[in-house]
């Protein structure tokens, strides 16, 4: 249950992929035939993908995946504005490869911004307002947050950015592929797309630039799509990543209610089995196949590893089961305590999820966490009292 | 990233518990970090004849913990303060980098249980040293 995490490529999108990676295997910018016939797909692909998120072909930009979308977002924006202002306004709960992309700039000429969160993770529409100064060039936002799933007022948030003349970038890879986008009805001047997050191919991503924004590329050596991101193209990727989008616009009618669903069941299940236990992000303004609970008085891996053994895979925002040994920056901006953040466990409902797969994780997780407050101090004394 | 001798103390951790009425108890750790451990031990003639822990933490806490009880039951006072972070570690075929803090825990946990036990009994450790090995 860690979709979120990666999702395996759909049987229909890997037998699209497949002819471009062996018979028709020309590179687009090639001028014979072969190369040809490359770009027409590529170029195929492109405006599948542009027409599902009401944008025009020549909006999209191919690149390897969310996080080098969002870097050229944010940096070659930030680049290509610097003249106009050096001030950039972004959240404190975002993804990585934002947040350092910002922390990379505001060490070299830049000025940032961190809009701070409340405890459902939602930014504080004022406080942006605040924030906006005449030389601020960029906002960055995550449309729907990785961890805690929190759903923010994007459309709102364009509105007030534009008011001051500041662009929009929105970080929608968690989102797309999951719930329906327009660019066109959001307004947005710079999104961000990962195909594997929506049973496409790794390594294969896509960057909405409106018509009109200019960005300076992070990539240099040719004038590949519209010489804002040099290297050959991944054709099959591309066309990998289109035929996912399409099957999962087709199937979003009602996927996201049955997702929606078995959260919901799921939630209800963990908090009326498993006592001292909080649901984490908004309940409603909320990814339709995320649950994120703290678990009190035991630790995140700990409940992983026991899952692991169990067959079940999640994800954790504890310290232990991070890298860095830090818990979740999501979870500490949302004000979690660190004790409540520690006991954090992500579980990410996907396409073969099924309800009886929600009750052997429900009824596993019981047994686990009855198991691990046997042994630790923090436990009020007596029995855990988890009902089977 | 965890070995099988790691994985096995964690998915059968041994002298899970309280001792009901211990000789010394040794508590180590905090809750914002997100490890703690407390050990318990019982005292007989100088050697830890029973040892028990309860343990907040990850996978290598709960193994470390596991490991040191088991290492320590049936040494004598002075055996059991000589067993390093190292030692836990070592017995465990090792643990990743950034885990190793877990093993000083579990060390520490002993130490500070064997100084609560000298404390409550009005010995000091030299005292213990020459009764045993008189005796």
């Amino acid at each position: 249950m860690d979709y979120a995490a990666t999702t395996p490529v759909a049987p229909e999108v890997l037998e699209a992929m497949a002819p471009y990676m062996t018979e028709h295997f020309g590179n687009p910018s090639s001028i014979h035939s072969f190369g040809r016939e490359a770009k027409q797909t590529l170029e195929k692909a492109r405006e599948t993908i542009a027409t599902l998120l009401e944008a025009r072909p020549e909006e999209i930009v191919f690149t390897s995946g969310g996080s080098e979308s969002s870097n050229l977002a944010i940096k070659g924006c930030a680049e290509a504005y610097s003249r106009k202002g050096r001030h950039i306004i972004t959240t404190s709960v975002e993804h990585h490869a934002s947040l350092d992309a910002v922390k990379h700039l505001s060490k070299n000429g830049f000025e940032a911004t961190y809009l701070p969160v409340d405890r459902d993770g939602l930014v504080d529409l004022n406080a942006l307002k605040n924030a906006l100064r005449d030389d601020t060039i960029l906002v960055s936002v995550i449309h729907a947050n990785n961890e805690v799933g929190t759903i923010q007022p994007v459309k709102e948030i364009v509105e007030i950015a534009h008011e001051k003349g500041a662009l929009v970038h929105v970080d929608s890879v968690q989102v797309v592929g999951s719930l329906p986008v327009s660019v066109r009805d959001l307004d947005i001047d710079l999104m961000s797309m990962s195909a594997h997050k929506f049973y496409g191919p790794k390594g294969m991503g896509g960057l909405y630039v409106k018509r009109g924004v200019r960005i300076l590329p992070l990539i240099h050596g040719g004038p590949h799509e519209k010489k804002l991101r040099a290297g050959t193209q991944n054709v099959a990727g591309a066309v990998g990543m289109a035929k996912a989008l399409e099957l999962a616009v087709e199937r979003m009618g009602d996927e996201v209610p049955r997702l929606t669903g078995l959260r919901d069941k799921m939630i209800e299940e963990i908090t009326s089995r498993i006592d001292h236990v909080r649901l984490n992000g908004h309940r409603i303004k909320r990814l339709p196949n995320n649950v994120n609970v703290s678990v009190e008085y035991v630790e995140g891996e700990a409940m992983l590893l026991n899952l692991d053994l169990k067959g079940i895979a999640v994800s954790s925002g504890s310290a232990c089961s991070s890298g860095s040994l830090e818990p979740s920056h999501v979870l500490m901006a949302m004000g979690i305590p660190h004790e409540i953040a520690h006991g954090s466990l992500r579980f990410t409902l996907g396409r073969s999820t099924t309800e009886a797969d929600v009750e052997y994780v429900v009824s596993s997780l019981a047994d686990i966490v009855a198991k691990l407050r046997e042994m630790s101090p923090l436990y009020p004394s007596g029995p855990c009292k988890c009902k089977d | 990233m965890y070995s099988e001798k790691v994985m096995e103390h964690f998915s059968s951790p041994r002298n899970v518990g309280q001792i009901s009425d211990p000789d010394g108890v040794g508590q180590v750790g905090n809750p914002v970090c997100g490890d703690i451990m407390r050990l318990s031990i019982k005292v007989e003639d100088g050697k830890i004849v029973d040892v028990k822990f309860m343990t907040f933490g990850c996978g290598a806490a709960i193994a470390t913990s596991s490991m040191i009880t088991e290492m320590v039951k049936g040494r004598t006072l002075d055996e059991a303060l000589q067993i390093s972070n190292r030692a836990v570690a070592d017995a465990l075929d090792g643990l990743p980098p950034a885990k190793m803090h877990c093993s000083n825990l579990a060390a520490d946990a002993l130490h500070k249980a064997i100084q609560d036990y000298y404390e409550r009994s009005g010995k000091s450790a030299d005292a213990e040293n020459r009764r045993t090995t008189a005796g």
